[in-house]
């Protein structure tokens, strides 16, 4: 069974808060879900399906249904893979759709991050029980060091260099310059990136992504309902998602679940990278970016950088229009994980409704990508390949 | 520039149930390895069933003796910079750590490293650490 063409993304709705103390997780799931119910034309009595993930407090999908009201589900899942969560939540709600088990699934998402002041410096609480932690947290692994070894080992392998990875900052600064909801709106250059502040080496401070409070929703519905709302199509064509750890010691940090997850995804849609006009890349740090692209087929392994390179990612500049809101580096990054953005963004360029000066021209095809985790230890890959119509 | 090595507060690892042996090997300034009865491989973490094979494991001392695959160092740590890293031991494995015992500026991909126990708070047992050869 294949989900291609078995559903479609009727709403899509990204929460405009970058800062929120004074709401609660709870309140932003639900505004959040709120808002994708209408720019659907649905209502709330109308979901049949639940997805989300570790973000959702309390009993995560259990208090999130309660709260929110959600009175008729026949089908929940609750996936948990970090960011890229809510890519698989879309490919599982085709699923179900497809095999008859919802008609129309809300995907939700919202954190304070920012209120709780977090970031990716400090150890993250995992509780007890790891299998893992009495052979790293002493070591003090934290998100952005453990990112910051997958650029080390590109750069030792490839010849990658620091000014190609600023260059995927830049591309994401000159398209937040023009999202009104955007953290930095300020455009950047690869000076700028460079010379910020080294953080965990060899990544900078203008490397890693925004810390922000927000949400955001996801419909995805039955084909006969999407046709009977006003919204313009946009159906899902072919999904991916895979995981990757550390091997059982055979550690390589040269690719990521996005070899798996991409290839799934293009298997299922019957396309290639060349199909592509906008892509969703996680940009939790420049190089969750470079990684995924090369692993996506969007370029050879190893040769990222000079991909990258030049502005190749800038709309109406480049070759590959990514992040055309800004991304996580620069708009947005809710809860700690990006990846519903990803997918809001990729729906917003298939509609026509990005902003003005970043829409590609003709966009009949996207695709979302997420990484979920920490891409130098363990991770989740998901790939969302999406269609206008 | 340098960035000469000065300790962090280590916390105490949680020891697991089945990790037990590899804490003890530490206090005695051991390495200990898990190796699969089944299929001969090495892994790490160590496990009580094999990843590769589900195949009951035993514990083996190893050489203490790695390259350095990858790392990367947080200058602005408080209270000290650190650099975390992952070592491949010449045993066929690589293990999260840290490079410490030397300037931290000069760490590099590719060099030669070998094990040093470094002590924890609260009485912990010591984790193994390593410095260039």
């Amino acid at each position: 069974m294949t989900i291609r063409d078995k559903a479609y993304i009727v709403g899509a709705y990204e929460h405009p808060t970058r800062k929120a103390p004074d709401k609660s997780v709870a309140q932003l799931h639900a505004e959040s879900a709120k808002g994708a119910l209408e720019d659907a034309g649905l209502k709330l009595s109308d979901i049949d399906g639940y997805f989300c993930a570790g973000d959702a407090p309390g009993l995560g999908m259990l208090s999130m249904a309660d709260y929110m009201g959600l009175t008729k589900l026949r089908h929940v899942d609750s996936t948990e893979t970090g960011g890229c969560s809510y890519l698989i939540h879309v490919s599982h709600a085709a699923q179900a759709i497809a095999a008859g088990k919802c008609d129309i699934a809300l995907i939700t998402l919202a954190g304070r991050p920012r209120s709780a002041g977090a970031s990716g410096l400090q150890p993250r609480n995992w509780g007890t029980d790891l299998p893992d932690a009495p052979f790293e947290a002493p070591f003090g692994p934290v998100t952005v060091n453990s990112y910051a070894m997958v650029a080390a080992r590109h750069m030792y392998e490839y010849g990658t260099t620091a000014e190609q990875l600023a260059w995927i900052k830049v591309a994401a600064s000159h398209h937040a310059q023009h999202n009104p909801h955007a953290m930095l709106r300020d455009v950047v250059t690869v000076e700028d990136v460079i010379n910020s502040p080294l953080v965990a080496t060899p990544l900078h401070r203008l490397d890693c992504c925004v810390v922000s409070d927000g949400g955001g929703a996801l419909i995805v519905a039955r084909p006969e309902i999407a046709k009977q709302l006003k919204r313009p199509l946009v159906k899902v064509r072919g999904a991916g998602e895979s995981v990757k750890g550390q091997l059982g010691g055979n550690v390589d940090l040269t690719y990521s679940g996005a070899r798996l997850s991409g290839a799934a995804a293009f298997a299922e849609a019957g396309l290639t990278p060349a199909d592509i006009k906008y892509a969703s890349i996680y940009d939790s740090f420049t190089i969750t970016v470079l990684m995924q692209l090369e692993d996506l087929g969007f370029c050879a392994k190893g040769e990222g950088g000079k991909f990258v390179a030049d502005g190749n990612l800038i709309s109406g500049v480049g070759k590959l229009p990514f992040n055309t809101d800004g991304g996580g580096l620069c708009n947005n990054h809710p809860a700690n994980r990006g990846g519903i953005t990803k997918v809001i963004e990729a729906v917003r360029q298939l509609r026509g409704e990005a902003h003005p000066a970043v829409q590609v021209k003709n966009c009949d095809i996207t695709l979302a990508h997420g990484t979920g985790g920490f891409l130098g230890s363990r991770h989740g890959s998901a790939t969302l390949i999406l269609e206008r119509g | 520039m340098s960035m000469i090595f000065q300790a962090n507060p280590i916390p105490a690892p949680i020891i697991e149930p089945g990790t037990e042996a590899y804490f003890d090997g530490a206090r005695l300034g051991q390495l200990m390895l898990k190796y699969c009865k089944s299929c001969n491989k090495p892994h790490f973490y160590p496990r009580t069933l094999c990843p590769f094979c589900f195949g009951e494991t035993e514990w083996k001392q190893a050489s203490g003796k790695g390259t350095i695959y990858s790392c990367s160092v947080m200058p602005r740590a408080t209270p000290n910079p650190y650099c975390i890293a992952y070592v491949a031991l010449d045993e066929g494995v690589t293990m999260m750590t840290q490079i410490v015992d030397c300037d931290l500026e000069t760490v590099q991909i590719g060099q030669k490293v070998s094990v040093v126990f470094k002590p924890t708070t609260e009485d912990g047992p010591p984790v193994p650490m390593f410095k260039p050869v």
